[in-house]
């Protein structure tokens, strides 16, 4: 909401000189937050000026300019910007005739633009000023000619300051109004806040009503038979009608000057009449062209199928929820959001039917957001209009009709009344103090709330707090809670430090996924994160091992329609994550992720039918199928490698990243959380067949195995594809799942102290057995005493067949309770031998 | 050696001796010339072993004296010797490690340097700090239904903020289901799941449909929190935010509330905080939104207002960020460049 001072000033007393900054934080004090200041960004010697002469030269580009001599001060005294009386101006402009009085920018002045004024040489003379157009003055869009002051109505003395005259030196704050506040959207409402936070006195607009109720008019019947949420549709409709409009009559230029500060574009008279009301008022007016309302008026639910041409030529359906003013015709409003076209004021609107209703806020707020029609009007029905604020908005036009329209009230006007007074709300003694923690009289409680209009009745043990109309968000004691609060001061509120019971602290995931994060951290990677909005086709190629495609969830309103889905895979997001980084210049990357994935599972049906309203605990079956109405969220942990992981240094040739530093990196990541991981062959259709593993970890005493995720390279062609270097190295693990089968607490065993004995073994097997299936099969076979084993050769060539290869694995053994022997160390490396052999076919190599 | 002279046994033939072998470790320049003369002077053919050979057929009275002269004679130069090793293996010693030299300002960088994303570390640090005064913290789904974000939250089915510009909904919308718009759902969860009293801050990623610019994101996380016990009331709210700005931006920090709207709260207020160590000068930010927690939302939980009340707050993490650390762009945040959180490293 903006407000211009002037205005403000009209209803609260503002001391003159009163700066933004100062209005700013007085209405800041009262929770009206500070948006920003508007101002004509205009200054200097701008004055008013009549047109004595011209004469009119074509010009070689095809225009014709006017050499005007202007008048800009009384004969013999110096201009405002201590020139001569009587300047040459060149002007484009033709709309303009000898003694016209216009208005001179002086030399000297700054339009908005930041545009100087100064004497320049043009089209063979020199101009010694300007004759500006209301754009020119920040004051309209009218740009074909210049301002004729005659056309506002307005015949001053030459000389006199033109900023004044049109308004050009007020200034507007812009404050942010909050739902609840809908009556802070008027200079009433603001002026009464500002008079809350000064103590300045408050002038109410409001207050001056015509003696008696308007009974005669426009037949009005209000007939909802179908109220939402039980709310009927329009609670006031007050008409009013004006006859012999002049629609030569101009907007007064401090007019047009508010309605432009306050952000509304002048249009016409009636119209500039019903904004400027509704902005002083806070009640949205329509006018309607009396001649071409047929019969009476209803006010109605559209009836299915019903269409209404608006305002702006779009013939809209309508639904049977929208609320419709009707005549005869049939629909001729959108009530609230919209006037209709057939009804609409023109140049040849001689009688105004003038309407200010109150309507129903849901019946608005959803009419307006089913056509996408927000307006001023709606943005106030939305949040609450004072209903008793009705007939003084109408009346308020009818005059400002009668002063600058040349019009004439017809009769008292007509109006329907059917809403209820506020509820008035048990105020309990001590209440307030015991909720905000300040020790308040009981008169600063009682004259906080009488302040804000509110009347007040001594109860048993409290008071009897009756809101004013224009409060309907107040509605608990809490509120009114606030409003002594607010009206105190806010910085009456002590600091006083609770004490929590002792905590448990963090749990055991959030330890874990820090530790996580942490450990990924200290050995080199870079956490970075993703937005997790992703393409069907990234979910098509990253979200399932195989070539099924994993069922994700899809927005309804997603910022890119090419990305839909929530993510199923951090994979997607590390990827543009990649890219970016390279077309940075940054080649050598090692990033990871810890994030939450989306993942619904199929055919399982998500959502609720219905939402169980709120301010009451939801019956248990109703919880547990809202808890249940949302697909599986667990955290994973991805990782992107690619480039070099160590740079060419001196006596250092380059490292490439590979599948091996992130199998690594997956390795510490499972040995710091605790998880005892294996590695397998496994396959992904994102990834290179030979070249991707699977990560899986024992569970139960047996063989079983469950997968956490995989480690392996892009498919080359992908990478290509994607303007990757070939060889991009990424993991994803379940990291909701490594926590779950991370070890509770360690069962540690006593070293032993005996020596071990080491022994080597090489083994000849087929190529195509993998190296850490006969690794473990020596492990099984060669028993207890066997402390460690790794390979330490694999070697193919001279000597060993085609297509078989020698694996060498060291043995250590160790036994708890004595010094091996050679013996005892090499039977058990034979035992290893020969399981091996059972299960592969290994040859021992001699 | 092959001297073919062997001198008789004297005196003066072991002087000789002695001399040439101390002249020759002398000589002595590394471990090969070592091992010559040590052959050469103290070996099985060298004078004095050949000189100590002819003891034998010495006369028995003067096997003593000689024997002595000879036994003396090769302890000198067994000493020499011993003396010379020492200091041939000095040098060695010193020639290799001189060998063995590097430019230590040029030894090659192999470890990688990796960060933590400043956003995790500064709700990770506000965690800890309510940690540290008996708070716990709870997490929730990022897709939410819409009751615990938006109904048991006192926000009205026609409430402005459940329009579709703000909220990102999921296909179908009749589902109800969203990303949730605040950490708000959390305190829900939490009231519904624990017993009274409730200390509890959410942490975690939100959602609105807000392009990306420089001072908004679609996707951004926040830290709420919510306190319900018996006769909490503002005085508390505002001594919990003190205690907090202090240990984010240090104790001359402060809070200043005004007054706001909220659905969840009643009464509301906007925090601003004194940051004395602001870029440019100490000043009053914008940090959040608070107040006394709506009787309705705990109507929502099945608490009765009448007997419990409670507090809470919100910050924007990405928002803090900014202005704790003097970030101008809200995008270096989220484009995962990696220069960004490496400005970081590991502490925020």
């Amino acid at each position: 909401m903006r407000i211009p001072l002037s205005w403000l000033a009209e209803y609260v007393d503002l001391p003159a000189g009163t700066t933004i900054d100062e209005v700013h934080a007085a209405l800041v004090s009262v929770g009206l937050e500070e948006e920003g200041s508007h101002q004509f960004d205009i200054d200097g010697p701008v004055v008013v000026g009549e047109v004595l002469d011209f004469t009119e030269e074509p010009q070689s580009n095809g225009k014709t300019i006017r050499w005007c001599t202007v008048r800009v001060a009384a004969p013999g005294q110096a201009a405002a910007d201590g020139g001569a009386d009587v300047r040459g101006i060149v002007c484009g402009a033709h709309n303009f005739f000898p003694g016209d009085k216009v208005v001179v920018t002086l030399p000297g002045a700054v339009l908005p633009g930041n545009f100087a004024i100064a004497a320049r040489k043009t089209y063979g003379h020199v101009s010694d000023g300007m004759i500006a157009s209301t754009r020119e003055l920040g004051l309209g869009e009218e740009h074909d000619g210049i301002l004729r002051l005659s056309s506002l109505g307005l015949d001053p003395a030459v000389g006199t300051d033109a900023l004044e005259l049109l308004g050009l030196t007020d200034a507007a704050v812009e404050v942010n109004v909050t739902p609840d506040r809908g009556y802070a959207f008027s200079i009433r409402g603001i002026a009464r806040e500002y008079a809350h936070a000064t103590g300045a006195t408050f002038r109410d607009p409001a207050s001056v009503r015509p003696a008696g109720a308007p009974a005669e008019g426009v037949a009005v019947t209000v007939s909802d038979d179908a109220p939402i949420r039980g709310r009927v549709g329009a609670t006031v409709f007050v008409t009013r009608v004006v006859r012999g409009v002049d629609q030569t009559a101009p907007t007064p230029a401090w007019m047009i000057a508010r309605l432009k500060l306050a952000g509304i574009r002048s249009i016409s008279l009636v119209v500039d009449i019903t904004n400027y009301v509704m902005l002083e008022l806070g009640q949205p007016l329509h006018g309607y062209d009396l001649d071409l309302v047929r019969g009476g008026i209803v006010v109605r639910r559209a009836a299915p199928g019903e269409t209404l041409k608006t305002l702006d030529g779009q013939v809209r359906t309508l639904d049977p929820e929208d609320l419709v003013i009707a005549d005869d015709t049939g629909a001729i409003g959108l009530a609230g959001v919209m006037g209709g076209f057939s009804t609409e004021i023109s140049d040849a609107t001689s009688a105004v039917l003038i309407e200010a209703a109150n309507f129903d806020p849901v019946t608005v707020a959803r009419t307006a957001r089913r056509h996408k029609l927000p307006s001023e009007a709606s943005k106030r029905f939305e949040r609450g209009v004072d209903p008793e604020v009705a007939v003084a908005a109408a009346a308020r036009a009818v005059q400002l009709l009668e002063e600058l329209g040349g019009a004439r009230a017809d009769g008292t006007g007509s109006g329907y009344h059917a809403h209820d007074q506020l509820a008035p709300i048990f105020l309990p003694d001590r209440y307030i103090s015991g909720l905000v923690g300040v020790e308040y009289t009981d008169d600063e409680i009682t004259s906080s709330l009488i302040e804000i209009g509110a009347t007040l009745e001594y109860a048993h043990d409290g008071l009897l707090v009756s809101p004013p109309s224009w409060r309907p968000d107040l509605t608990h004691k809490s509120t009114l809670a606030e409003e002594v609060a607010r009206i105190v001061g806010y910085s009456r509120i002590p600091s006083v430090i609770p004490t929590a019971p002792p905590g448990r602290g963090l749990t055991r995931e959030q330890q874990l996924r820090r530790l996580a994060a942490e450990t990924l951290a200290a050995s080199g990677s870079t956490e970075v994160l993703a937005y997790p909005f992703i393409s069907s086709a990234s979910n098509r190629t990253f979200g399932s091992a195989d070539d099924t495609v994993a069922p994700a969830v899809k927005l309804a309103n997603p910022l890119d329609s090419e990305a839909p889905l929530l993510r199923t895979t951090l994979l997607p997001g590390l990827i543009d994550i990649a890219r970016r980084n390279l077309s940075r210049g940054l080649t050598d990357l090692s990033v990871y992720e810890i994030g939450a994935v989306f993942l619904p599972v199929a055919g399982a049906d998500y959502g609720v039918v219905e939402v169980p309203s709120g301010a009451s605990l939801p019956a248990a079956p109703v919880l547990d199928d809202l808890n249940a109405s949302i697909p599986p969220q667990p955290w994973h942990v991805g990782l992107l490698f690619l480039g070099n992981a160590v740079e060419k240094q001196p006596g250092q040739p380059a490292v490439p990243f590979g599948i091996a530093d992130v199998l690594d990196t997956v390795r510490l990541l499972a040995t710091a959380l605790d998880v005892p991981v294996t590695v397998r062959q496994g396959s992904h259709s994102a990834l290179h067949p030979g070249r991707t593993a699977e990560i899986v970890v024992p569970v139960g005493a047996g063989a079983d195995v469950v997968s956490v995720g995989y480690v392996g390279e892009l498919l080359p062609a992908l990478a290509a594809e994607l303007d990757l270097p070939r060889v991009v190295g990424v993991a994803e693990l379940d990291l909701s799942s490594l926590m779950e089968l991370a070890a509770r607490s360690v069962q540690a065993s006593p070293l032993a102290g005996y020596p071990a004995a080491t022994q080597d073994v090489s083994l000849v097997v087929a190529e195509s057995v993998a190296a850490g299936d006969v690794l473990d099969a020596v492990s099984s076979g060669a028993g207890e005493l066997l402390e460690g084993i790794h390979l330490v050769d694999d070697y193919r060539g001279n000597g060993i067949d085609g297509g078989s290869k020698s694996l060498t694995f060291a043995l250590r053994f160790r036994a708890s309770d004595r010094t091996l022997t050679a013996a005892e160390a090499s039977e058990a490396r034979i035992a290893g031998a020969a399981e091996a052999s059972r299960r592969f076919g290994a040859i021992v190599r001699e | 050696m092959s001297d073919p002279e062997i001198p008789v046994l004297s005196e003066e033939s072991v002087a000789a001796a002695v001399e040439a072998a101390l002249a020759a470790v002398a000589a002595v320049s590394g471990t090969a010339s070592f091992k010559a003369a040590r052959s050469a002077h103290a070996g099985e053919a060298s004078p004095l072993a050949r000189l100590n050979g002819q003891l034998r057929s010495l006369p028995n009275d003067q096997k003593a004296s000689a024997g002595k002269l000879v036994g003396q004679a090769r302890a000198r130069v067994n000493q020499a010797l011993a003396a010379k090793e020492a200091d041939v293996v000095a040098l060695e010693n010193a020639a290799q490690l001189a060998a063995e030299a590097l430019d230590v300002t040029a030894l090659p960088v192999k470890k990688r340097l990796g960060a933590r994303h400043p956003l995790s570390l500064l709700q990770e640090k506000i965690g800890d700090i309510f940690v540290g005064m008996g708070w716990e913290i709870a997490e929730g789904p990022e897709l939410e239904n819409e009751w615990f974000n938006f109904d048991a939250l006192n926000f009205d089915p026609d409430h402005p903020a459940r329009a579709m510009q703000d909220t990102f909904f999921v296909d179908p919308v009749s589902s109800h289901l969203l990303l949730r718009t605040h950490t708000s759902p959390v305190q829900i969860r939490s009231l519904l799941s624990r017993e009274l009293p409730v200390y509890v801050i959410a942490p975690g990623r939100t959602y609105r449909t807000d392009e990306l610019d420089a001072t908004h994101t679609p996707v951004f996380s926040q830290v709420e929190g919510i306190a319900v016990d018996k006769g909490l009331t503002m005085a508390h709210l505002r001594g919990t935010l003190e205690f907090f700005a202090r240990k984010m931006f240090g104790d001359e920090a402060k809070i200043r509330l005004r007054p706001n709207y909220f659905p969840f709260t009643e009464p509301s207020a906007e925090m601003d905080v004194w940051q004395p160590n602001a870029k440019g000068g100490a000043r009053w930010v914008e940090w959040g939104g608070c107040g006394m927690v709506n009787p309705n939302v705990l109507l929502s939980a099945g608490i009765d207002p009448d007997v419990h009340s409670g507090f809470a707050f919100g910050i924007g993490i990405e928002r803090t960020l900014q202005f704790r650390n003097n970030l101008n762009d809200m995008r270096d945040m989220v484009e995962g460049d990696v220069r960004f959180s490496q400005q970081f490293g590991m502490v925020v």
